[in-house]
């Protein structure tokens, strides 16, 4: 069998990634003839920079989604004969096959463990992030609309952890060992519970979004006791359901614990705890200046609860830059988590993300490129998707 | 700052002397197969098994450091009592007040000889990046917010967002690619910068700096564009306009002084910014600095190398914290010191 051509690979790889395609072209037509209808969203279509965010930011979501169809091989598959092999080199014994970007240093499809690894961040970069934002918002909004002792002291705690080098505190907090480390609680039979350090920080952090929504649905809806009730045994049920999962790996129908193993939760976790202080301040700052408008005077001489206030009048208000900085956020999660990858840090060594296979890429660098600069390709088409979708955002949203 | 300088290295020490960390440690001191009871009486041996707070007060030097006498032989042992000094003579506080950083377990020399060392080396890697990186991003900055929405401006503003979607990884290992190895063929470079230890050349040490710095220049330049664009919008810039001057004059004369007051703070600030970024430059590059010191300190959970390397670094961003407020007053005529 040869060995594809250049031109031979790349359609190869292009005819693989179908179904993102027809996904890409069927959002994208929607969402122009829509435009009118789809407010910030629609805008965006506006802005050539933001419509190329847009669709690099889709095309690696989509891949992620459908990854298993687009991956042509096991992402930890080892086929004897493979290792190092060149782009479009044909699989021994399978007719008709090929490691179209090459095999890796054990023999594993470049391609494949590619497009498995962007589930691996579109999973934990957004999610990450919208748990930052639920405890920056939480905890931001009084920070800014009360001040007084409680701003100074959680100030204090942000700044805290934003003078912390960020690479030394991964370093310390995403270890194996630190896992193991602290008293344990036997809940029944087999199931313990250990008390480390990811674990109490996963346990007060992922409070946060129940006690966002619960928040949420009271200030707005006190007076419609049966709307109240509907909406926060909702919340109650799916977010004590998340938090089980999550903080004690305890879920019930063990969905969460299936996606996300401890070391993927451990990472997740110190993602979330350097992200918020920054969300936190941001978050303050806004609070602090939205304050000061007449709608928020009126809502005060209304008799207006001050979490009310706070979360629907001031935090509709400040979404402008919230999602801009939302999409920057993301995007930056990722590089952390690239860097992560790079140190070895947390993820499993066989595990497909893209900075764990530019770190096993890079010792053969000057000898096989083809390992490394894939991974490093995909990271920086996708960060680059996002910062210009934000810049598109913020571009459209100013124009109002 | 005392007070966040102390709760942050307090919170490195109580990290790194977690139970699982210190059994590493001395499994490495000692031998990989000690039992639980060997790893115990070890521990115990060399003062691992006070309070937390007496051994930070011990590292801090406002605690006096403990002292041990064998049982059976009646030898004295002590955290201050190493190499030639004598139980006798030892001082009772030993810690960093008094300029005692300790021991490197890796390295096996005294652990402020280890750091200076490795900050030397990382300084001339920061100073380079600093010459190349400033210089770029304020023209990109000023030359794209000088005519805002000019084609000129859209290129530069598109080069900035790819700038800063470029972590050093992904930058180090395409510029390795295409400069220093057998597929990009140019071979210009040197894809490692070990030599540059000795003797920083052209060669080994352009590819470090230009990741580095690629990665810093996108933000400071977006930041140096907004505030231009801004200072071009004000009154004094039209009326300087409408006296008759040109174009260059008022960009340089009057516009820049202004304009340059937000980006100062983004660089100042960006210098802690770029541990991380050095850690893994120097990590992918193997240049052994301070970056790389942090990666092997914490690899080998090398205790009182690893506070030194945490006192340095939160020591750097609580004084460009400082610079960057002081500069701020000291740039802005508006401000002033109450």
């Amino acid at each position: 069998m040869e060995r594809l051509s250049a031109f031979e690979i790349f359609s190869q790889i292009m005819i693989q990634f179908t179904p993102v395609w027809i996904a890409l072209v069927v959002i994208l037509v929607l969402s122009v003839k829509f435009r009118s209808h789809l407010g910030l969203y629609g805008k965006l279509f506006d802005s050539p920079v933001g419509i190329v965010g847009l669709v690099l930011m889709l095309f690696w979501l989509l891949t992620a989604i459908f990854a298993d169809q687009i991956a042509t091989f096991d992402a930890i598959d080892q086929i004897s004969g493979m290792k190092n092999k060149k782009p479009g080199w044909p699989v021994r014994g399978l007719e008709g096959q090929h490691y179209l970007l090459g095999g890796d240093n054990l023999a594993r499809d470049v391609f494949s463990r590619l497009v498995q690894g962007s589930r691996i961040v579109m999973i934990i970069a957004p999610c990450a992030t919208i748990f930052a934002f639920m405890v920056g918002i939480t905890l931001g909004l009084p920070a800014g609309y009360y001040g007084g002792r409680m701003d100074t002291i959680l100030s204090f705690l942000a700044n805290l952890v934003l003078a912390f080098p960020v690479i030394l505190l991964f370093f310390l907090l995403v270890t194996p060992e630190i896992r193991q480390e602290g008293a344990q609680f036997e809940f029944w039979e087999g199931h313990i519970w250990i008390a480390s350090v990811p674990n109490i920080i996963a346990l007060v952090l992922f409070a946060f979004p129940i006690v966002f929504f619960m928040a949420l649905w009271i200030s707005k809806y006190s007076t419609r006791p049966q709307t109240l009730y509907v909406l926060s045994g909702v919340t109650l049920v799916i977010g004590l359901w998340a938090y089980l999962g999550l903080v004690f790996r305890a879920d019930p129908l063990g969905i969460i614990n299936n996606i996300l193993s401890p070391n993927i939760l451990n990472i997740f976790v110190s993602v979330v705890f350097v992200n918020s202080p920054t969300v936190f301040r941001i978050i303050r700052g806004l609070t602090i200046d939205i304050q000061t408008r007449d709608y928020v005077a009126a809502a005060q001489t209304r008799g207006e609860r001050p979490w009310y206030i706070m979360l629907w009048e001031i935090l509709p208000n400040a979404r402008g830059p919230l999602i801009v900085d939302f999409c920057l956020r993301i995007g930056y999660t990722t590089i952390l988590l690239g860097t992560l990858g790079f140190f070895g840090l947390g993820f499993s060594p066989e595990s497909p993300d893209w900075g764990t296979t530019i770190n096993d890429g890079r010792k053969l660098l000057s000898l096989y490129p083809h390992l490394a600069l894939p991974p490093a390709l995909a990271l920086m088409s996708m960060v680059l998707g996002l910062n210009l979708l934000a810049d598109g955002l913020r571009e459209e949203s100013l124009k109002d | 700052m005392l007070l966040t300088a102390l709760c942050l290295t307090f919170i490195v020490f109580f990290l790194t002397n977690l139970d699982p960390n210190l059994e590493k440690l001395t499994k490495s001191e000692g031998n990989i197969r000690m039992t639980d009871v060997q790893v115990e009486s070890w521990l115990e041996k060399n003062g691992y098994r006070q309070s937390i707070f007496k051994r930070y007060g011990e590292w801090l030097g406002v605690a006096p450091g403990w002292t041990r006498t064998d049982s059976e032989t009646g030898a004295i042992t002590g955290r201050c009592i190493k190499g030639d000094v004598t139980a006798e003579d030892a001082p009772t506080l030993c810690g960093l007040v008094q300029g005692y950083w300790g021991q490197s377990t890796v390295f096996k020399e005294a652990v402020g000889g280890v750091i200076l060392k490795k900050l030397g080396l990382t300084g001339w890697l920061m100073l380079w990046v600093m010459i190349t990186m400033v210089p770029t991003a304020l023209i990109i900055g000023i030359v794209a917010g000088m005519r805002e929405g000019s084609k000129t401006d859209r290129s530069l503003s598109t080069f900035s967002i790819i700038s800063t979607s470029t972590p050093e990884y992904v930058s180090g290992v395409i510029f390795i690619v295409i400069f220093a190895s057998r597929l990009g063929g140019l071979r210009w470079f040197k894809g490692t910068s070990q030599s540059a230890m000795d003797e920083i050349t052209f060669q080994n040490f352009t590819l470090p700096v230009a990741a580095l710095a690629l990665y810093g220049v996108g933000y400071i330049a977006r930041m140096t564009r907004a505030s231009m664009a801004e200072v071009m919008t004000e009154q004094f810039i039209r009326t300087a306009r409408l006296k008759g001057l040109s174009f260059g004059t008022v960009v340089l004369k009057h516009a820049l002084r202004n304009a340059l007051i937000a980006p100062f703070t983004v660089i100042i600030l960006q210098i802690p910014w770029l541990l991380t970024g050095v850690a893994i430059i120097e990590t992918l590059f193997n240049y052994k600095g301070f970056g790389w010191t942090l990666v092997i300190a914490v690899g080998n959970n090398d205790i009182e190398l690893l506070m030194a390397v945490s006192i340095v670094a939160v020591f750097v961003v609580l004084v460009t914290q400082l610079i960057s407020d002081i500069g701020y007053v000291f740039l802005n005529p508006r401000i002033s010191v109450s």
